[in-house]
């Protein structure tokens, strides 16, 4: 046996303990398992956009694919897989988190919100209607994932959670320019319409805030 | 519809819809996530396999071996192809490059493999599997080391230059210049980073194969995938009506759609997959660095005389030169000239198209000379380039340009920014910590004449559907169509429906090359013509004097409903523009100025661009919402090109190692400030019956070196060395005061 597969066994072993399994929030009874496995399937129940869904899944499905493969939800996009790009965003119990990086088993009985919980065309959400009145955007590939940040952004503020960007920690929140920017920037638009994604956000926070 | 001669006044001059700010009609899909895009087809698609590619782990040499025992053992695996199961394949449109098949690797992350099995999960873990024996031959792939054994070498979009391209007597004329500059400028290789990775959902049914994928020009995908499979073209249909971001990475096909395609034949289920985000910088195309040395010699009064401009670049053996000298040869006026380029060979991802090919890298180092001569000669960088604008091919004095604006790009431009506040002595401008300096350059680009189809049907109910396999990469495509079909027919453009990049419907340009638009409506134009004609006929009227307006078709005291003609049975204009010599007889092309300020912190470096402006002369503008946005993505990709986009070279393996968006630094939010954008109002009826020119790739050429020259201006240091990363600034910033 070569020094691998040595490791894959330890790794199994480690994470058959309950201890690991509590810190990594996964279901009881799931084990990892080496490349050449079948993989352990186990029930994730969580509400998707408002309905409940019930998956039986692949340990290894991350919560984007679980949308997009199994759900059919493809508003929610694969940009990178990798937690770079942010086109992943969805809100989960209304934090904005990367999809992608984040497995389907750690959202059991989570309210998951995706773009398609939002609004859909007739009934807009007022920042979709925003990204279209302002242009801000141009493939649309990056979109749904800068809407659902934005929508989080706004209640982030609203919260008072600081940035990077925040000046005075203790002075009521603004959502200034350069505020807005620095929370945004987790959402990568190679087509560049940062401006007037700003523009966009700036209005509905304005309305909202 | 052959164009020939320069457009008269004609429907489209109306600008009741053309022209106007309509917001996307794709809008409402895109924000809401439900535009398909190519991996998302479960509306076409249900229960497709999935598939994984495994890329090369060296840049050259040879497969010896691939073992997929243990993929083929893995649960869910329904087929492992190697490269070694399949000869190779023949290249694609515009590359030289076997996507897949045999045993050469020319570059890492070549597609090996493909894993595919029930679940992505099950293929990705099954593809960790396979391993492969290589036979690794050193890779080439430092272009300054290679230098020595560069070639000279023609422009392949510009066969009719001669490879050294010399007009007059540089030499004599360079060291007879009162003022010279000689300096050498590099620019790093680049990657697309579009945002949708190349995907691909591939269906047989018989010899019939359907690929849904993200094609910027469907009919280059179809007849390069065609060629590869060796079936006929008429048996393969490409489907790509949504389009994540291409910036030319698209324009050719790639190994998802060759790979999909074989593994849905062995498999004999359809299948899915994508080039995996990690496998695209070095498994796809690249922009590829250049080091270009220019030498400029000028009058006192700041009047060039002599232009040198040579080009280094290293691409893969057979493939082409970056065209950095380009916009040289058109760009500004000197009697004396001396242009050309040398290729090395580098075994690193093909060179290819990307957006404002030649032109990007080429301005992002001249314009720095521009702004280096004009402190030499003392003289303000805007006034410099006035000095030297010039209305005829300095190669071909008789050919003018249909339309040159770049003098009154220039001067709007510094009137709209300000630039008269400029210290133009450096490290002059202060905002607290930060030094503050202004920068210019001036920008080109072709415009380009392809021929385009397009087919438009009066339906029954009085609606008009627009079909054509054009693509909408983010363009705005589907709007200016339907804003041109309105205008055309007299109806609004909420009666028009548009349905794109679908190959069997007529053959178009394709979006590339800042050619999309104008050439894409035009076709649209003569398609529009030939309904015109046929709903005179049906409703009897004069087609020589029928007017469409309203809704309603006008001719002498009858006025008719459009829907009317249809009433019988649905109406069709099927066309295509075609071109005469009207790009041989004049130069045209689209310019630019671009303006921009940056704020440098005096005691790290760090860089942030304060305000940015540019000044656009491309013809008729289509949709002046849809063209700012192009134009201001156009600036952002500029400020990575100046700031922080390279693609970094591990010299020992031969392959890109920031292959992926962490590592490859573009712009975010946070770089990119207020934009703003003018379009000067100048149709060019040289170019076309819609009197567009391009403007996809135009709002690019300059941005890079304005921002340079914006550096310079707040700190006194010259970085020919893109990008400008503030280790470059460190050891050389002013005393703080």
């Amino acid at each position: 046996m070569d020094e691998t597969n040595a490791f894959e066994v330890n790794r199994r072993k480690l994470m058959a303990g309950s201890a690991a399994l509590a810190t990594l929030n996964l279901p009881s009874g799931v084990e990892a398992q080496a490349l050449d496995e079948e993989a352990p399937r186990v029930v994730v129940t969580f509400t998707i956009n408002g309905h409940l869904q019930r998956l039986q899944l692949d340990t290894r499905v991350t919560l984007l694919d679980a949308l997009r493969e199994h759900l059919h939800l493809t508003g929610t996009k694969k940009g990178c897989d990798h937690g770079h790009c942010g086109a992943c965003t969805v809100l989960a119990n209304g934090i904005r988190i990367n999809a992608c990086l984040s497995l389907a088993v750690m959202h059991d009985s989570d309210e998951i919100t995706t773009i398609e919980g939002l609004g859909r065309p007739g009934a807009l959400h007022p920042m979709q209607a925003a990204f279209i009145e302002y242009d801000a955007f141009q493939c649309g590939y990056c979109t749904p994932g800068q809407i659902c940040s934005a929508v989080a952004l706004v209640d982030e503020v609203k919260r008072g959670v600081p940035s990077h960007a925040t000046g005075d920690l203790t002075a009521p929140m603004t959502l200034s320019n350069v505020e807005l920017r620095e929370r945004m920037s987790g959402n990568i638009c190679r087509c560049g319409a940062y401006s007037n994604i700003a523009d966009a956000v700036s209005k509905v926070a304005g309305e909202m805030l | 519809m052959k164009f020939a001669t320069p457009a008269g006044e004609n429907p489209i001059d109306r600008l009741t819809v053309v022209g106007q700010p309509l917001r996307r009609i794709d809008g409402a899909r895109k924000v809401s996530g439900t535009a398909p895009y190519a991996y998302e087809r479960h509306d076409a698609v249900t229960d497709p396999a999935y598939g994984w590619i495994v890329g090369a782990t060296i840049a050259r040499g040879r497969v010896k071996r691939i073992d997929v025992a243990a993929a083929l053992r893995a649960p869910g695996v329904l087929a492992a192809l190697t490269t070694l199961d399949f000869g190779a394949f023949k290249p694609g449109f515009r590359t030289t490059l076997h996507l897949f098949g045999g045993a050469e690797i020319r570059h890492y992350h070549q597609a090996i493999a493909l894993v595919v099995a029930e679940t992505f999960e099950q293929a990705r873990a099954a593809a960790h599997l396979i391993s492969a024996e290589y036979e690794s031959a050193s890779p080439r792939c430092d272009l300054a080391r290679e230098a020595s054994n560069a070639e000279p070498t023609a422009d392949r979009d510009g066969p009719d230059y001669p490879v050294v391209d010399r007009i007059g007597d540089f030499e004599a004329a360079f060291a007879a210049a009162p003022v010279t500059l000689d300096e050498r400028y590099t620019t790093p290789d680049h990657t697309h980073a579009m945002m949708e990775p190349h995907a691909t959902t591939a269906a047989w049914q018989g010899d019939k194969l359907t690929i849904w994928t993200s094609a910027q020009v469907v009919s280059w995908h179809r007849d390069s995938l065609a060629a590869a499979l060796g079936i006929a073209k008429e048996n393969l249909r490409v489907e790509a009506p949504f389009i994540g971001g291409g910036f030319g990475a698209k324009l050719l096909m790639r190994a998802d759609a060759l790979l999909a395609s074989l593994g849905a034949r062995v498999t004999r289920r359809p299948v899915k997959l994508t080039l995996q985000r990690p496998l695209i910088a070095n498994g796809g195309t690249r922009r590829a660095g250049t080091i270009q040395r220019i030498r400029l010699g000028a009058t006192r009064d700041g009047r060039l005389t002599a232009i040198g401009h040579h080009s280094l670049n290293g691409n893969l053996e057979g493939a082409f030169a970056e065209a950095a000298i380009a916009p040289t040869r058109l760009m500004y006026g000197a009697p004396n000239r001396d242009l050309s380029m040398t290729l090395a060979t580098l075994d690193l991802a093909e060179g290819n198209d990307m957006r404002a090919p030649g032109e990007a890298p080429g301005l992002m180092a001249f314009e720095i000379a521009m702004d280096e001569l004009a402190e030499k000669l003392g003289i303000d960088p805007v006034e410099l380039r006035i000095r030297n604008d010039t209305q005829v091919d300095p190669r071909s004095p008789r050919r003018r340009f249909s339309g040159r604006h770049l003098v009154e790009c220039l001067q709007v431009g510094a009137e709209r920014f300000g630039w008269s506040r400029r210290h133009p002595a450096p490290g002059s401008m202060r905002d607290g910590r930060w030094l503050i300096g202004m920068g210019m350059a001036a920008g080109f680009r072709l415009n380009l004449l392809v021929p385009s189809g397009a087919r438009i049907r009066l339906e029954r109910d009085g609606r008009l559907t627009v079909e054509t396999d054009m693509t909408d990469i983010g363009t705005g495509t589907y709007t200016i169509l339907a804003q041109t079909a309105a205008e055309m027919m007299g109806v609004p453009a909420d009666r028009v429906t548009v349905r794109l990049g679908d190959s069997s419907f007529p053959q178009s340009a394709g979006s590339g090359g800042q050619f999309g638009a104008n050439n894409a409506t035009s076709g649209l134009y003569a398609a529009c013509l030939t309904l015109r004609d046929a709903v005179s006929a049906r409703l009897g009227l004069d087609p020589g004097t029928a007017e469409f307006a309203g809704g309603d078709v006008i001719s002498g005291d009858r006025r008719v409903p459009l829907a009317q003609a249809a009433e019988g049975g649905a109406l069709v204009g099927d066309d295509q523009i075609t071109y005469g010599d009207l790009d041989k007889e004049f130069v045209q092309a689209t310019f630019g100025s671009q303006f921009a300020e940056i704020a440098v912190d005096q005691f790290t470096g760090e860089m942030r661009v304060r305000r940015m402006l540019a000044v656009i002369d491309a013809g008729r503008v289509l949709n002046p919402l849809t063209a700012r946005s192009q134009a201001i993505g156009a600036m952002t990709m500029g400020v990575g090109s100046a700031l922080m986009e390279a693609l970094a070279v591990d010299k020992r393996y031969g392959f890109f190692v920031n292959h992926d968006l962490g590592g490859y630094e573009v712009p975010v939010h946070a770089d990119i400030p207020r934009q703003d954008v003018v379009f000067l109002d100048h149709p060019d009826p040289v170019s076309s019956p819609m009197k567009a020119k391009g403007i996809g790739e135009i709002g690019l050429c300059g941005v890079a070196a304005a921002i340079a020259n914006a550096v310079y201006n707040a700190t006194g240091i010259r970085v020919r060395d893109y990008p400008i990363t503030l280790d470059k600034l460190l050891d050389k910033m002013p005393r703080a005061a």
